[in-house]
């Protein structure tokens, strides 16, 4: 029985939630495509934009993608695998709604005052911020106003999850809780924890700043906020896909799970260290002590160890499924896997390109090496890896499963979807690369025209191949890109737009239980209560002492006093 | 609890990998000398940062045997000194960047080298750099920092230690 026919509200709640995502998605990745074309020069002067208007684009393609994309996608997966794990509706759908529809208004909010950057006439005023917003860069109140809905709207709809779950555990007092449905829950409590940080830049300071209520605000201190968040929320991306991985794509390959007793200790392990790590995005910043970000580039160091579990769980899964398909041989398994399935392609690449994203990430958080790449298009080309394909490519990869299942519909264009994750691949490897190596030789990020004194004298001197060859294989990979996108838009429109009740679908719902069941591991793994816990310890031993500093030396200014500027002095 | 003996192998080696990366991070920093950025510039007021007791007009000073001290402001969208005019400073010499914003957040980075901080308002970030061949550096400003933010960029023209001691007018303070 196909999920809509047994959970029809969840079914609609988790179609509105990809549909919002399916068009952020769809205007970002326009946005993304622009950008590659401008950027590099091609096209340029053919491009309706002028050289600022491409940090309105900018502006768009990170909240959109990195802010709006994710956050529907992710609340949306969540309603379907905690419904489906717990195998019972939703305790209260209206608090979904509520959530639902509080991300909603914050986004268009904050996207109309980002389009103001176009034309001026659309209501409320522009946001050429870019999606770190760092202050004293002002947006209009309004944009403000709509980041905030879209994290306290995740929030709402979080709640749901824990009140499901309370009732589940009400009825069933004795088990385990489901894994799924354990993914979900420690990701909402990192995440409650981490947008904690955004929520209070976001409240306290820049919206009474931008009404004019308060005169100034913290650099240091608005940015240190973002950036409690800044990292953490990019677990909030990885860990949607992990459940993806763990979950869904094992049964895809033909087996299951191997260990669900190493996949609940590697999700404790981001409950744990996610949070205390932002400073590595701040190891070029004055008025932090080193031994702050030292802390901080231990924990990230630290969490390489879930990351390289999960790569070692993940194709331990898949060997073991391509061997139940009678594979044979050291690397023999790797064919007999169901690589022309787009839901299986879409999700294993993903995961290999995220072993690439890694290593570059291992550099980054490197506190030295880190200032030859720090702002350089390195670190774009980076996260391109990460939440780029590891969470995009595996929510397309989701999609290809799930959508049927939340329709009752079959997915249509098998042959478009069963490319498209292999052209998305492509042009991944040739924008990434570039991108990687032209960090190396000093390439900036975020600015329309990289190179020095216009286009003549560039100063960088690139240690493999050369800076046109770079800029060609950024526009050409992020034509492929887009290309891709559009694959994926055209099957979903098609899907969701075809008759339903036409055959059989030719997905099911079922998950097989893990090899290793959580009957080996201790019950200490499901108190969440611990694990949060010891989660705000390590966020005051690694936030107190440096957030006290930027307090203390004066909350809105620093070297004022504590309260100067709020008492008019 | 259960847990297969490659999985073991393969946690043991994750943690002698951790355990590396950091070995060498503290090394470069310990052993080889790699300075970074951290709070000894202090704080100026963002309003009005050159006049600060922490600050000094924008400029090139000497403040001991060999030590240098470059004061760099950031504005939308120069250095100064360093967009209008290029910063000289000696080569094999120690030179102490303190550079500050008055405006918005910027970046200082000099392309294709380590010498790379955010410049935050209200901040001064410093950093030691020696430089140890004659040559021009360009500045880039890496932190988007308003509409023309791709014009703001700057030289450093690093001259030979004796020809740069002969012309004799930068200023001495003690510092």
């Amino acid at each position: 029985m196909a999920f809509v026919d047994k959970f029809p509200n969840e079914a609609k709640l988790v179609r509105w939630h990809f549909g919002v995502g399916f068009i952020a998605l769809a205007i970002g990745g326009l946005f993304g495509l622009v950008q590659a074309l401008y950027r590099t020069g091609y096209f340029r002067d053919a491009l309706p934009i002028d050289a600022s208007q491409y940090y309105t684009v900018l502006t768009g393609h990170g909240v959109l993608l990195a802010l709006v994309f994710t956050t529907f996608l992710i609340c949306g997966f969540f309603v379907w695998a905690v419904t489906r794990s717990l195998d019972r509706q939703l305790a209260h759908q209206r608090v979904a709604w509520v959530g639902f529809l509080s991300m909603l208004v914050g986004t268009v909010l904050a996207a109309l005052t980002i389009l103001n950057g176009f034309a001026p006439e659309i209501p409320f005023g522009s946001a050429d911020v870019l999606y770190t917003f760092y202050a004293p860069l002002q947006a209009h109140p309004a944009f403000y106003v709509g980041a905030a809905l879209l994290i306290v709207g995740s929030w709402i709809v979080g709640a749901e999850y824990f009140l499901t779950y309370r009732e589940w555990r009400a009825d069933n007092p004795d088990e385990r809780i489901p894994l799924q449905t354990f993914m979900v829950l420690a990701t909402f409590i990192m995440w409650y924890l981490s947008s904690l940080g955004v929520a209070v830049e976001v409240l306290a300071f820049l919206i009474p700043w931008s009404l004019g209520w308060i005169s100034q605000v913290d650099p240091l201190l608005t940015r240190t906020l973002f950036w409690y968040f800044g990292h953490p929320v990019v677990y909030f991306w990885l860990l949607p896909a992990y459940l993806a991985w763990y979950t869904i794509l094992p049964k895809l390959a033909g087996g299951k799970l191997f260990s669900d007793p190493l996949a609940r200790i590697v999700f404790v392990l981001f409950v744990l260290l996610s949070t205390p790590v932002g400073f590595h995005h701040q190891y070029t910043d004055p008025g932090i002590a080193e031994g702050f970000k030292f802390i901080a580039m231990t924990n990230t160091f630290m969490l390489l160890l879930p990351s390289l579990l999960t790569a070692f769980t993940v194709v331990a899964s898949l060997e073991h499924g391509a061997r139940q398909r009678g594979a044979k041989g050291y690397f023999g398994w790797l064919r007999a896997l169901p690589w022309g399935q787009p839901a299986f392609s879409a999700m294993a690449l993903a995961g290999l390109v995220f072993a690439a994203g890694g290593f570059s990430g291992m550099i980054n958080a490197g506190m030295n090496i880190n200032y030859l790449i720090h702002n350089t298009i390195w670190v774009p080309g980076h996260f391109h890896l990460t939440v780029g394909t590891a969470f995009a490519l595996t929510m397309m990869g989701v999609s290809y499963w799930l959508v049927p299942q939340i329709t009752g519909k079959q997915l249509q264009h098998k042959t478009i979807a069963a490319v498209q994750p292999f052209v998305w691949v492509v042009g991944m490897t040739l924008m990434s690369n570039a991108m990687h190596r032209g960090g190396l030789a000093g390439l900036p990020r975020r600015t329309a025209k990289p190179l020095f004194r216009g286009e003549g004298a560039a100063p960088f001197d690139p240690v493999v191949g050369s800076i046109a060859e770079m800029q060609l294989q950024i526009a050409l990979g992020g034509t492929l890109l887009f290309v891709a996108l559009a694959m994926f838009l055209v099957v979903m429109t098609g899907t969701w737009l075809s008759r339903s009740g036409v055959g059989q679908l030719s997905v099911n719902g079922t998950i097989p239980s893990p090899l290793s069941g959580p009957a080996d591991s201790p019950r200490i793994l499901d108190n969440l209560k611990v694990w949060a816990g010891i989660a705000v310890v390590l966020v005051i031993i690694a936030y107190g002492l440096p957030l006290y500093s930027m307090l203390a030396d004066g909350i809105l200014s620093p070297g004022a006093g504590l309260l100067a500027p709020l008492l008019g002095l | 609890m259960r847990i297969h003996r490659f999985e073991k192998l393969w946690l043991a080696a994750a943690f002698v990998l951790i355990a590396a990366f950091i070995a060498t991070i503290v090394y470069g920093s310990l052993g080889a000398g790699v300075a970074m950025v951290g709070d000894e510039g202090g704080t100026v007021n963002p309003d009005n940062p050159t006049a600060s007791d922490n600050f000094r007009d924008p400029g090139v000073y000497q403040t001991g045997d060999g030590e240098y001290a470059v004061y760099v402001e950031a504005r939308q969208f120069a250095f100064s000194p360093g967009t209008n005019q290029p910063i000289r400073v000696p080569a094999d010499a120690e030179v102490t960047f303190h550079v500050t914003s008055g405006d918005v957040t910027h970046g200082f980075e000099l392309v294709g080298t380590n010498v790379n901080t955010m410049v935050i308002p209200g901040q001064v970030a410093e950093l030691t750099v020696e430089f140890d061949e004659a040559r021009t550096h360009h500045i880039v400003c890496h932190e988007y920092c308003g509409a023309a933010h791709h014009a703001m960029e700057g030289t450093i023209e690093v001259v030979p230690r004796d020809q740069f001691e002969a012309q004799n007018d930068v200023p001495e303070v003690s510092d």
